[in-house]
């Protein structure tokens, strides 16, 4: 029974797509308009659209659509990276908790009940206040923005993991009872080894799902703690941090609010839709209980 | 039950154990450490001053201890003071934690209040338009940024139509209860959004399971109205995963009210833990991210213990094998 999945889905890759290719090609777009990302004019704050600049300008005489285009790259790498990260720790525990079953299953649950209960928001800005420093890097070191965004992707995956691995662990159940995991058992494989040669690839589609559900989530995330001033920090634009400034501007430049904006919620409807998609196409179960799954990471 | 309600509690409690362990371990690598902020306003200051003043506020103990120090006076009620707002942080508990009640429990009604007639007329007709409709809708709930949808609300009704303030919790004039109440349309429908979305979503495929089971013919064959077979039939079983769904959502609304309290200038917790982390106020942070975490943990038991009353078939044990 094929549901008819309407254009939603192709609508959602086509703008996904279009945002990921926008992204990269910022510094080609750059060039093409012959300007600089990075240049302040402050004789040019705030102005309107123009031929010049097709989106206007910032608070600094910036140009807003450069500015998009290469927090794109930066919001979107953060929220794949984090995705993947989140994903791979949630697989690594789902799959000891589903196959080896028992006490190692009860607590590795408990675990991830437990980090899906707490409010994760004001936990992440707890966590986000730590001083690298202290924890042995140099000042430099910490303030670099590559540490910065590898400290973002560590903390949205801290709080990640347990979707996918309330998933993972379902699927390694019934598999695990399945003819051909007992076959690889009984000629005398280790259990490691029947776990991700034999079990591991065949929770290949509720891991695809998670994960690309988990990317939208980490994008909401990613954007509220730069929005907050604790994940990427401005010069370095994200579609998070761009907004920032934007509060007190309201009054004077509404706009500057819009479009970031704009691009969070339509890459994050996008992964939804498409995630959403997925699940039906992959796990013809899931149509009867279909409203699982997406949640707000906020 | 009662055997389960305990375990439950002890659950709770050892979840927050650990978090209060792990961030009192954190607190010491927030930057701006007590004794530095002493040390800055002395420049004449010794290092065997500095021992002394280390020694004086204990902080020359093991971190351990020091985290036992502090859990035993915590648990005598003596949260410590704030740094930032020069007060027992108990004494700034209890003065905003009523905001955020208040915000959230507006907002849980809210979001009920849309979602279950939204849920009824999507089920009624399953990939009609209708629920094609409140389907996207329910996307772009879930996926909305919630301080971008203050953005947005802010300037569509405060700059641009100019109805309702954009933050606060009374005019300048200090209005009445009208105006009180208008400063709480904004925060409440933004931390409203998220759920109406998730809340709607569940219900209308609980709704529709129900629809399809064998009472709903029954009651159907009775010569009943439809409006009667669903509202008094199909939704009020279709309500009971909902009051779970409650309480786990419990945490996202918590994070929503950080957001919402801080863009829109309301004094509850969220806004203060926020406050305090980027004030270098971290035993404050500390208490309120606890606090935060024990009525979140509070309200998924609760909720859970309603589903239990609410469903008699549902029995709880205490062997997690589930």
């Amino acid at each position: 029974m094929i549901r008819r999945l309407g254009p939603g889905p192709a609508l959602a890759a086509a703008a996904l797509l279009i945002l990921v290719l926008a992204a990269i090609a910022a510094p080609l777009v750059e060039l093409a308009m012959g300007l600089d990302a990075e240049a302040v004019d402050l004789f040019g704050r705030l102005q309107p659209p123009s031929a010049e600049h097709p989106l206007g300008t910032d608070e600094l005489g910036r140009d807003l659509l450069l500015r998009l285009l290469y927090g794109g790259r930066v919001s979107l790498t953060v929220g794949v990276v984090a995705a993947l990260a989140a994903s791979s720790i949630g697989t690594a525990v789902g799959l000891a908790a589903g196959y080896l079953g028992g006490r190692a299953d009860a607590l590795l649950m408990r675990l991830a009940d437990g980090v899906i209960a707490l409010p994760l928001l004001p936990l992440l800005i707890v966590l986000a206040a730590v001083d690298l420093t202290k924890l042995g890097l140099s000042p430099e070191a910490a303030g670099s923005q590559t540490v910065l965004l590898a400290r973002l992707v560590v903390l949205v995956a801290l709080v990640g993991w347990p979707t996918t691995a309330r998933l993972v662990r379902a699927a390694t159940l019934s598999l695990r009872q399945r003819e051909f995991v007992a076959a690889a058992r009984a000629l005398g494989f280790s259990p490691l080894r029947v776990a991700v040669r034999h079990v591991l690839p065949n929770a290949a589609a509720p891991i695809l799902v998670a994960t690309t559900l988990a990317v939208g989530n980490v994008v909401l995330f990613e954007s509220v703690l730069s929005f907050l001033g604790l994940g990427i920090r401005p010069p370095t634009p994200s579609w998070g941090n761009m907004l920032t400034g934007a509060q007190e501007l309201i009054w004077e430049s509404p706009r500057l609010a819009v479009w970031p904006g704009m691009l969070i919620f339509a890459t994050v409807v996008s992964v939804n839709l498409l995630g959403d998609a997925l699940r039906d196409a992959l796990d013809p179960r899931s149509r009867r209980r279909s409203a699982g799954g997406a949640q707000s990471g906020q | 039950m009662l055997r389960y309600l305990v375990f439950r509690l002890l659950q709770a409690l050892v979840v927050l154990l650990l978090l209060s362990a792990a961030t009192y371990g954190l607190l010491g690598l927030m930057p701006g450490d007590p004794i530095d902020l002493m040390v800055g306003a002395d420049p004449r200051i010794t290092s065997a001053d500095i021992a002394r003043l280390k020694a004086l506020q204990g902080l020359d103990l093991p971190l351990w201890e020091r985290y036992l120090n502090w859990l035993t006076a915590a648990l005598q009620g003596d949260l410590g003071y704030s740094r930032l707002y020069t007060q027992p942080v108990l004494d700034i508990v209890a003065e905003r934690m009523p905001r955020t009640l208040l915000l959230i429990g507006l907002a849980l009604i809210l979001a009920l209040a849309v979602a279950i007639p939204a849920a009824v007329v999507a089920a009624r007709n399953p990939g009609g338009a209708v629920d094609r409709g409140v389907n996207l809708l329910c996307f772009v709930g879930i996926s909305v940024p919630a301080f971008w949808l203050a953005l947005i609300l802010i300037i569509l009704f405060a700059v641009v139509l100019g109805w309702l303030p954009a933050g606060g919790t009374v005019g300048a004039q200090g209005g009445g209860v009208a105006d009180r109440a208008a400063h709480l349309v904004l925060p409440v429908a933004t931390l409203a959004a998220a759920s109406v979305a998730a809340y709607t979503r569940h219900l209308r495929a609980a709704l529709i399971e129900a629809l399809g089971e064998d009472y709903v013919r029954t009651a159907r064959a009775k010569g009943l109205s439809e409006r009667v077979v669903t509202t008094r039939h199909a939704l009020r079983n279709a309500l009971l995963p909902v009051v779970t769904l409650l309480g786990l959502d419990l945490g996202s609304l918590v994070s929503g009210a950080l957001v919402t309290e801080t863009m829109f200038a309301q004094p509850g917790m969220g806004k203060t833990i926020y406050d305090a982390v980027m004030g270098n106020d971290y035993n404050l942070a500390l208490v309120g991210l606890l606090v935060a975490a024990a009525a979140t943990l509070l309200g998924n038991l609760g909720a859970d213990l309603a589903y239990a009353r609410l469903d008699p078939r549902i029995v709880y044990r205490t062997d997690p094998a589930t």
